[in-house]
C-alpha cells in the first residue's frame, strides 16, 4: 500500500476546551441507566467556542512545537461535521488569525469522526509531491447530540492539529506508510439543515466501527509485513472506551499498547479531532524510534491508517506547548442546563 | 444587519492585534495608520502587541448591545500588555471571582457575537487567565 516517502509531522498540538458535563448528569435527567456509561464525563465548548476557535488553539500549540515560520505554512485544512458555516471555510479563518501564507490551499473536509485524518492524507501527499514546505492537518468537532439520545452521552468538543513538512532528523514523527478503507455503510448520518444526526444504534458496530476500522489495519500491516510486535502503540478512534479495547481483542493487540491512546474516557468521542487527540497523547510520551499506528474510522464509512515512527526531535519539543494531560487538567464541571445554553440546545 | 465590510476590515487588529507603531516615538495605533497621531511621524511600521498583559480593571456586563445578548452575564477587562498598552476586551474562561488585580493575563481568539440577521460570525481577541 502507498508508501509515504518523505512526510512527517514536525509540530502537534491539542484543543480541549475546560467545560465537562458528567455522564451521571445526563443520565439523571433522562432517567437512564449510571451503571454502564459510555464515558466518564466529557468535554464542552463554551458559547463562545465553535470548530474555528478550536483549530486555531490546537493550530497555534502544533505551530509553537514545529517552531516554523507561520508565514511559510501554505496549506490549511480542516475536518469537521460541525462547520460554524454551510458555505464559508474554516481553514481560511484559521490562517488569518495565525497569520499564515495568503498563498495557501484550504479547503474543509467532511468524513464524518474520520474528515480530520482525510486532512492528514491531503497535506502528506502535498509535502511529498514538493507543492508546499509546510501544512496543517487539523481535526476538530463541537459534537452535536440529540438532547436524550444515547449519543449525547459521548458527543464531545475538541480539536487536534499537525504540521506536516519534509522528514528530517529533527521532526516529531515521520510518515512510513497510510490506507484507506471505505464503502457505503448507512450507520450515522445528518441531511443538509437537520440539526442533529441519525445513527444506526447497534449497527454502528459490526458492520461500520469494527469491520472498517480492522480492515484497515489489517491492510497497512498485512500489505507492508508488520506484526502486532512491530508497533509500540495503536491510537484507534474512540466512539466510546469499549470499541477501541475491543479491536485490540480481536487483532491480539496487548492492552498495553493500546490504553495509552485512550481519551473518550476522559472527554469523549471529539469526533473528526478523536483519533488525531489519542496520537497526540501518544507522542506526549513515546521515545524517540517507536512506531505508532494510527486509524481512524469515520461513518459513512471508512478508516484511515498511517504508520509513523518517532524521531529526535519529539523530545526537545514535546514540551513547547501543553500536553494532552496539561489540557485536560484545567476543567469545570458544568450542569446540564449550562451545557444547553453553550451548546445553543435552547431555542426560543 | 451589520456590514461584513466593517468587521472585514478589522482582522488584523481583532484576530491578531496588529496594526501600526510610530518608528519615531513608538506609539502604537490599532489598524493601518500613514500618520502617527502622537507625534505627526510618517515613519510608521506594522507591529503586534503582545499576546500577554496584567488584568487591571474588569465589570460584569449583564445588559448587553444587540447580537451579544445571550452571552449576558459576560466580563468586559481593562488590561495592560506588556509593552504598556491598554486594551479593553471580553475575559472568557473564568468566572469573575477568579479574577484578581494585576493577574497575568493571555489572547485568545474566540466568538465575539453574531449577527442577528445576517448570522455572521465575528471572531476577536479575548483575554482569558494565563495558564
Amino acid at each position: 500500500m502507498p508508501r509515504i516517502s518523505d512526510a512527517a509531522i514536525l509540530g502537534y498540538g491539542c484543543y480541549v476546551p475546560r467545560y465537562r458535563i458528567k455522564g451521571y448528569e445526563m443520565a439523571k435527567l433522562w432517567g437512564k441507566s449510571t451503571s454502564e456509561l459510555p464515558v466518564k464525563e466529557k468535554a464542552v465548548a463554551g458559547f463562545d467556542e465553535d470548530t474555528v476557535t478550536m483549530s486555531i488553539e490546537a493550530a497555534r500549540h502544533a505551530i509553537n512545537r514545529a517552531g516554523v515560520d507561520p508565514s511559510k505554512i501554505s496549506a490549511v485544512h480542516v475536518g469537521t461535521e460541525s462547520k460554524p458555516y454551510a458555505v464559508k471555510p474554516s481553514g481560511t479563518i484559521v490562517a488569518e488569525v495565525l497569520g499564515l501564507s495568503r498563498k495557501t490551499t484550504s479547503a474543509d473536509f467532511e468524513f464524518a469522526c474520520k474528515a480530520g485524518t482525510e486532512a492528514v492524507q491531503m497535506v502528506t501527499a502535498l509535502v511529498e509531491a514538493g507543492r508546499i514546505e509546510y501544512g496543517l492537518a487539523i481535526g476538530a468537532d463541537t459534537a452535536q447530540g440529540r438532547p436524550g439520545d444515547a449519543l449525547e452521552f459521548t458527543a464531545a468538543s475538541g480539536a487536534a492539529a499537525f504540521v506536516i513538512g519534509k522528514n528530517s532528523r529533527d521532526c516529531i514523527a515521520k510518515f512510513e506508510y497510510a490506507t484507506s478503507y471505505v464503502s457505503d455503510t448507512p450507520d450515522f448520518w445528518r441531511r443538509s439543515y437537520e440539526r442533529y444526526p441519525m445513527h444506526g444504534s447497534r449497527f454502528t458496530g459490526e458492520p461500520a466501527y469494527f469491520h472498517h476500522t480492522i480492515s484497515a489495519v489489517s491492510t497497512i500491516m498485512g500489505e507492508n509485513g508488520f506484526s502486532v510486535n512491530d508497533i509500540d502503540y495503536f491510537v484507534f478512534h474512540q466512539p466510546n472506551v469499549k470499541f477501541p479495547l475491543a479491536v485490540a481483542k480481536v487483532l491480539s493487540i496487548p492492552l498495553e499498547k493500546v490504553k495509552p491512546a485512550i481519551v473518550a474516557d476522559q472527554i469523549g468521542n471529539t469526533y473528526a479531532a478523536c483519533s488525531m487527540i489519542g496520537l497526540v497523547k501518544v507522542l506526549d510520551r513515546a521515545e524517540p524510534g517507536q512506531r505508532i499506528l494510527f486509524t481512524s474510522y469515520g461513518s459513512g464509512a471508512g478508516s484511515d491508517s498511517f504508520l509513523l515512527v518517532t524521531c529526535e526531535g519529539l523530545e526537545r519539543r514535546r514540551n513547547l506547548a501543553p500536553t494532552f494531560d496539561e489540557m485536560v487538567s484545567r476543567r469545570k464541571e458544568i450542569d446540564y442546563s449550562t451545557y444547553l445554553k453553550f451548546r445553543e440546545k435552547i431555542r426560543v | 444587519m451589520s456590514k461584513p465590510a466593517s468587521y472585514w476590515r478589522l482582522r488584523p487588529f481583532v484576530y491578531r492585534l496588529e496594526g501600526s507603531r510610530c518608528v519615531k516615538c513608538g506609539h502604537f495605533h490599532p489598524l493601518v495608520r500613514k500618520v502617527c497621531r502622537r507625534c505627526g511621524s510618517k515613519n510608521l511600521e506594522r507591529d503586534r502587541l503582545p499576546a500577554t498583559g496584567i488584568l487591571r480593571h474588569f465589570t460584569v456586563v449583564s445588559q448587553a448591545q444587540q447580537g451579544m445578548e445571550k452571552n449576558t452575564p459576560f466580563i468586559v477587562a481593562w488590561v495592560e500588555m506588556d509593552d504598556g498598552s491598554k486594551v479593553v476586551a471580553q475575559m472568557t474562561d473564568c468566572e469573575p471571582e477568579d479574577l484578581k488585580p494585576a493577574m497575568k493575563v493571555e489572547t485568545v481568539v474566540r466568538k465575539i457575537k453574531v449577527d442577528g440577521e445576517s448570522r455572521l460570525i465575528f471572531y476577536g481577541i479575548k483575554f482569558r487567565p494565563s495558564a
